[in-house]
């Protein structure tokens, strides 16, 4: 990607001039990010540089101050129904999972194909499980999230974000709750995803995962959007002292 | 002990306690969908609806339960003219009674319901809701199909408490006349004043044999329903 491609053409999701207060915190600050049809962007920085504000913005999980956020080039609905629609053609996945407690895992993954695309139930079902196969936990589907790892749980969480057919995915931190040798199962499913040109925005520190699969890497600090390059060149190359420090803390540890 | 058989035969302190039974049942179904909307109303990103539902809450649930059933009968019946019978019926009086009985207790009871409901809402985590919306579900279907049900299954042990309560309270519609348990207690007292602890002991058995076995339900229910998480 570069600078000319997201000028020529706005992206599939478009922020323009994004600024979010929480009370007198200043989260979001004049927020400029457009993201491309089939573009996996990686948003990496510190702890409450407004990462997850980010994410949450776009699916107005969160509503923002002033700017504009354009999915396929239509502004965000405030409230009610069309704004519930655009929510099911953004899939969000959690740092905490947050599965239904109370559904089985393919209840989980057929609630919203039922009962917001209105499908029937066996085409949901059917659907479901092969979503399910497809993250590698078909044999749990009549289990409870509280009987799944939390490595299973995260790729549940995958599948029924997928399930509704979404034009971009966002990842908040998807690993971050996870046991070291779980993270792999689901960067591999996210990989995967992007190798099937799934637009996505990708919260993590995972730099394995952003030189596998990222176009781009956003890095973010203070609210603001200091710095963007491809991922190779952001973690050997960064150009700014913000990433610099950044980067030699995690690399370090 | 004569006035054992009495009590069954003579008083009909079956009928009675059946009636009792009647109250409690139709009143905790009405209650439970009352109490079930004033919660969601408190728990709606609507500020009038948030407004209405804590006031009904706060208003109801802090007058006195006789002051809301005397109301039914003074004030709805007979001031304003509202019944709830047949008035043709040669069992009117005792119909329109039952039924304002069933107003006044659901009413009342309600708003425990609501506070119940409310914090069954607060035992689930915020996560699940978000995760709802994510998915495109609209308010009322997150809470119909995501929250409610996790929140009823953590609001089973105040639910029991508040039937309990209920089932004990119906003795309250004794003061506009429906012939409940506690009615005919005071009737049997009346003419067998000799036997007064017997007669008191009777009834007192009644209700715990009504109430005990809800209480053991309600426990095993909420062990066994409760929300793995
Ligand atoms: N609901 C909220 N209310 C108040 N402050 C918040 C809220 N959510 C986040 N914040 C604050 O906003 C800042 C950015 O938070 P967040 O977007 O979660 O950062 P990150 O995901 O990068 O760690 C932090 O200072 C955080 O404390
Ligand atoms: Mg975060």
């Amino acid at each position: 990607m570069s600078d000319s491609d997201t000028l020529t053409k706005t992206g599939l999701v478009a922020l323009t001039g994004v600024n979010k207060h929480f009370g007198e915190l200043h989260v979001l600050k004049d927020i400029n990010l457009s993201i491309d049809q089939g573009e996996v962007v990686v948003v990496i920085g510190p702890s409450g540089s407004g990462k997850s504000t980010l994410c949450r913005a776009i699916n107005r999980l969160e509503p923002i101050d002033s700017g504009s956020i354009l999915l396929d080039g239509q502004p965000l609905p405030s409230e009610g129904k069309a704004l519930a629609r655009l929510r099911a053609d953004v899939g969000m996945v959690f740092q905490s999972f947050n599965l239904f407690a109370h559904k089985t895992i393919l209840q989980n993954v057929t609630l919203g194909p039922t009962k917001v695309r209105g499908k029937s139930k066996s085409e949901a079902d059917e659907r479901a499980k092969a979503l399910l196969d497809r993250v590698g936990v078909g044999a749990q589907a009549a289990k409870y999230p509280a009987q799944l790892s939390g490595g299973q749980q995260q790729r549940v969480a995958i599948a029924r974000a997928l399930a509704m057919d979404p034009k971009v995915m966002l990842f908040d931190e998807p690993t971050s709750a996870l046991d070291p040798e779980m993270i792999k199962e689901v960067l591999d499913v996210m990989v995967d995803l992007a190798g099937q040109s799934m637009t996505m925005v990708v919260v993590t520190h995972e730099m394995g995962f952003a030189r596998r699969a990222a176009n781009r890497v956003v890095f973010m600090a203070d609210g603001q959007i200091v710095e963007e390059a491809e991922p190779e060149k952001f973690f050997t190359d960064p150009q700014t002292k913000r990433a610099q420090d950044f980067l030699s803390k995690i690399l370090t540890h | 002990m004569d006035v054992i058989s009495e009590f069954f035969s003579e008083y009909d302190g079956l009928a009675a306690f059946r009636t009792t039974i009647y109250l409690t049942l139709l009143s905790a179904v009405l209650a439970l969908l009352i109490g079930t909307v004033v919660a969601v109303m408190r728990v709606s990103p609507v500020r009038v609806l948030q407004l209405i539902g804590t006031a009904y809450v706060n208003i109801v649930r802090n007058t006195p339960l006789t002051l809301v059933i005397v109301f039914c009968n003074l004030g709805l019946f007979l001031q304003l003219g509202v019944s709830l019978a047949n008035k043709d019926s040669n069992t009117f009086i005792n119909d329109n009674n039952f039924r304002l009985a069933v107003l006044g207790l659901s009413v009342y009871h309600a708003s425990f319901v609501a506070e119940a409901i409310r914090s069954g809402v607060n035992t689930v985590p915020l996560g699940q809701a978000e995760a709802a919306r994510a998915i495109g579900l609209p308010f009322l279907k997150t809470l119909r199909y995501v929250v409610l049900p996790q929140a009823f299954r953590g609001a089973i042990t105040p639910l029991g408490n508040v039937l309990i309560a209920l089932t004990k309270n119906s003795t309250v519609a004794s003061v506009i006349g429906v012939t409940e348990a506690s009615a005919v207690m005071k009737v049997m007292i009346e003419n067998r004043p000799d036997v007064l602890f017997v007669v008191f002991g009777i009834f007192a058995i009644g209700f715990v044999i009504l109430t005990l076995p809800v209480g053991m339900l309600f426990t095993s229910m909420s062990k066994r329903l409760a929300v793995k998480r």
